[in-house]
């Protein structure tokens, strides 16, 4: 929802006072956009060579740098060029969307679309290294969801156009340095699974307007509202917070202070361990004896307490 | 994760201080361990930026990258790398003892000690394995020669990280895992991961809860990978000013702190007591250890970037030997360990109520000593009559359930007992449990497993760089 709304969540978290540690390294960053400008040039020769076709004259069009300004031009301009049946076979700097809770999101994929048989193919392109036909498999699955991104949002377009969005393939080609060189390799992934996970997870999404409309009508985020004012209306805003949100969201560190004490903020398996009870008073107190298990919760305080039971045995301390 | 530990997380968090998990040490720690933190640049695919290593805490050897894009330079670093860690290695072939194989027809060489590096997290881990991958194939002559020492430094990092990939191996450990194992901290497993955090959970400064530690010393990089605040503000300025002193001086500011982390959780896992089987696995990496270094006095290749199918195989059959009997031999090892087995109905405790320790069994050609006993427990017991059980504090001894019966608070087992008592028919003295002792069972067993027999090549499947079948 403060997605939707279009907050500065970094600003945000540190007028609450959590501030963040996130960025992108200066040398990551080059090493990126270095690898991305090395494939493009030449109208992408090197890249039409990593894709095995490296004699094969194709058409390129770059749309353009990234800007903000240039968006609605870009956009429709991608339109266009799918929309041509003789159209370019690859196209830089497209700009695809797709509505994600009731909202229109620009996609800006630093990739390009290939076109070859008639297929329409999404080409990624990454700066982790492939050694000996292995990656990194975390970030292997999430260049295959973001490609799945795009793959549903060209689908979505080819549809409004009036064509078959059966043309998008569901394989898309991920371009990355290969060994500890420079030089480019290109696997196929299939992302199918990914693209059912990502329509259904979209499907459920509840749209951000019913999320609002929920809250207070005097909820604000301005950032130039008082510290105290900000907390109090972060605070009406239920997250559901999980160890994971650490690398994801800027706001993790506010929402694991919010949750702490929760048998969540351990991590799922520990929870689930622990018999699904919510808070970790709650689940010492089964442990203990000290408080009486509720229907629900009586298979869990008795594994509790025989756990309980077990530890202290083992640790020579006096059962409780 | 288990609800024994789980429940250890919830207690750390109420107290703010980390709760044990294991009564005794599950890993060799040696002597003399060699301690390695590296540093590599953000972005590049293994590229060293730093390191400090060594196997003295007060005299570590700082290595430094100063352009670490540059390949001439990468190599610079292995090669100085290598000049620490290989006299490191060598030093311990050069006393060994015999050991009798094959019933004692003959005898092998098993060097009496043997090297165990120490980085601070699986990334640690990885980079050494990418190093390894790195500087194995290289050629010290030809076109892009590389400083003597690195392709051997090569096929010893790729041992070392091998030998990680083996559960109870304690040649190269990482310490987030090994402090993981013993301790219990109140916060979650991916916050565990900076070694800082977990260790101030553990240890923290006088005057402070471990939760309050922690928190202060959340964000510190233990490497391979940096802040990239550190990258953008004090790294990437110095490298562009070319400041070889300066970038000396911070890469060492960054290092140091982690550097003094490993060494004073070193001596925590020092205070606790090894565990029984602990040596027999490090005998087993001792093993090893000796083998690779007479593989390569023989001209062995390096390792390939890939197992083979059957070679890859054979790996995967032994890896899941290792899991399974390290498994079993930390529980055997540890009570705290053996509860989780006892939540989960694996073993049971129980007070001996009968023992006839003269029941010999006569059905057989040979009269044999089979006493029984009789334990009863209030505790779950979730085995079958016909199954055999052990007792860790008589590993020799095989207990078979004869019956199972149901009792008011409990079970009452009757179980016949065979081996561990001598050889004669009578039981020797205290062999036999005796009628009120306390006794804890369970299926788990650490008996010796076979490796497994693989066809030779002719019958391997095709699936397996075997022949193709027309």
């Amino acid at each position: 929802m403060l997605d939707a709304a279009g907050i500065d969540k970094p600003k945000l978290s540190e007028r609450v006072g959590f501030p963040g540690q996130f960025g992108q390294s200066r040398f990551a960053l080059a090493r990126g956009n270095g690898f991305e400008a090395m494939l493009k040039a030449d109208e992408g020769a090197l890249l039409l060579t990593a894709l095995g076709y490296p004699a094969l004259k194709v058409g390129y069009d770059d749309l353009g740098a990234d800007a903000d300004e240039t968006l609605a031009q870009r956009h429709a301009r991608t339109r266009e060029l799918l929309g041509d049946e003789a159209g370019a076979a690859l196209i830089d700097h497209p700009l695809l969307m797709l509505d994600v809770a009731g909202q229109t999101v620009f996609l800006e994929p630093d990739l390009i679309a290939f076109q070859r048989a008639g297929r329409l193919q999404v080409v990624e392109i990454k700066s982790f290294a492939i050694i000996d036909g292995q990656a990194d498999s975390a970030k292997v699955s999430a260049a295959a969801t973001q490609a799945a991104v795009y793959v549903l949002a060209l689908r979505n377009l080819l549809s409004s156009l009036g064509q078959d969005p059966g043309l998008v393939s569901h394989e898309v080609v991920l371009v990355c340095p290969e060994n500890f060189s420079f030089s480019p390799v290109a696997v196929v992934l299939d992302v199918r699974k990914q693209l059912a996970t990502l329509r259904r997870q979209l499907a459920r999404m509840a749209s951000a307007a019913t999320l609002v409309a929920a809250l207070p009508p005097d909820t604000s985020f301005d950032l130039a509202l008082p510290p105290e004012t900000l907390a109090n209306a972060l605070a009406g805003v239920s997250a559901r917070y999980a160890p994971e949100c650490l690398s994801a969201c800027e706001l993790a560190s506010y929402c694991r202070n919010e949750a702490a004490g929760t048998t969540a903020a351990l991590g799922r398996p520990v929870r689930d361990a622990l018999g699904g009870i919510a808070t970790v008073e709650e689940a010492l107190a089964l442990a203990g004896g000290a408080r009486p298990a509720n229907e629900d919760q009586a298979e869990a305080a008795a594994l509790l307490r025989t756990a309980a039971r077990l530890r202290a045995e083992a640790l020579g301390a006096p059962p409780p | 994760m288990s609800t024994l530990t789980a429940l250890a997380r919830a207690q750390a968090v109420a107290s703010g201080e980390a709760e044990p998990i294991a009564t005794v040490r599950h890993l060799h720690l040696h002597r003399k361990p060699f301690v390695l933190v590296p540093l590599t640049m953000a972005g590049e695919a293994n590229a060293p930026l730093a390191a400090l290593a060594g196997a003295s805490q007060m005299s570590p050897t700082l290595l430094v990258v100063p352009q670490p894009r540059n390949r001439d330079q990468r190599f610079r670093f292995a090669s100085e790398l290598a000049e620490v860690l290989l006299p490191y290695v060598d030093s311990f072939t050069g006393m060994a003892e015999p050991i009798a194989v094959d019933r004692g027809r003959d005898v092998r060489y098993r060097f009496t000690d043997a090297p165990q590096l120490w980085v601070p997290n699986t990334g640690g881990v990885e980079f050494v394995k990418l190093l390894g991958r790195s500087t194995r194939f290289r050629r010290t002559d030809g076109d892009y020669p590389v400083p003597p020492g690195v392709p051997l430094l090569g096929r010893w990092l790729t041992y070392f990280g091998q030998a990680a990939e083996m559960p109870g191996s304690s040649l190269l450990l990482n310490m987030v895992q090994a402090l993981g194992l013993h301790w219990a901290t109140g916060q979650s497993g991916a916050e565990d991961a900076q070694l800082a955090a977990q260790l101030a959970w553990i240890s923290p400064p006088p005057g402070m809860t471990g939760r309050d530690a922690a928190r202060a010393a959340e964000g510190a990089a233990a490497g391979p990978a940096t802040d990239p605040e550190f990258d953008n503000k004090v790294l990437a300025p110095l490298m562009e000013a070319d400041d070889v002193p300066g970038l000396t001086t911070a890469l060492r500011d960054v290092l140091q702190p982690v550097w003094d982390q490993m060494w004073h959780a070193l001596s925590l896992l020092r205070a606790l007591p090894p565990g029984a089987r602990v040596a027999s696995r490090w005998d087993a990496d001792r093993d090893g250890f000796s083998a690779y270094v007479a593989g390569i006095e023989e001209g062995l290749p390096p390792q390939p970037r890939r197992d083979g199918p059957v070679a890859a195989a054979s790996r995967l059959h032994r890896l899941e030997n290792a899991a399974t009997r390290y498994g079993v031999q930390r529980a055997l090892d540890d009570p705290l360990v053996m509860a989780e087995h006892r939540l989960t109905g694996a073993a049971f405790a129980g007070v001996v109520t009968m023992a006839k320790d003269d029941r010999v069994d006569e059905t057989g050609k040979r009269p044999v000593l089979r006493p029984r006993i009789m334990v009863a427990t209030t505790e779950p017991v979730r085995v079958e009559a016909g199954a055999n059980l052990t007792s860790p504090a008589r590993p020799a001894q095989k207990a078979k359930v004869v019956s199972i019966t149901p009792t008011p608070d409990g079970a009452d087992v009757l179980l016949e007992l065979s081996g561990g008592m001598g050889r004669k028919l009578v039981a020797e003295p205290g062999s036999v449990p005796a009628v009120g002792e306390r006794l804890l069972l369970t299926t788990l067993s650490d008996a010796f497993r076979p490796g497994a027999a693989f066809p030779d090549p002719a019958q391997t499947p095709w699936t397996h760089g075997g022949p193709v079948v027309e």
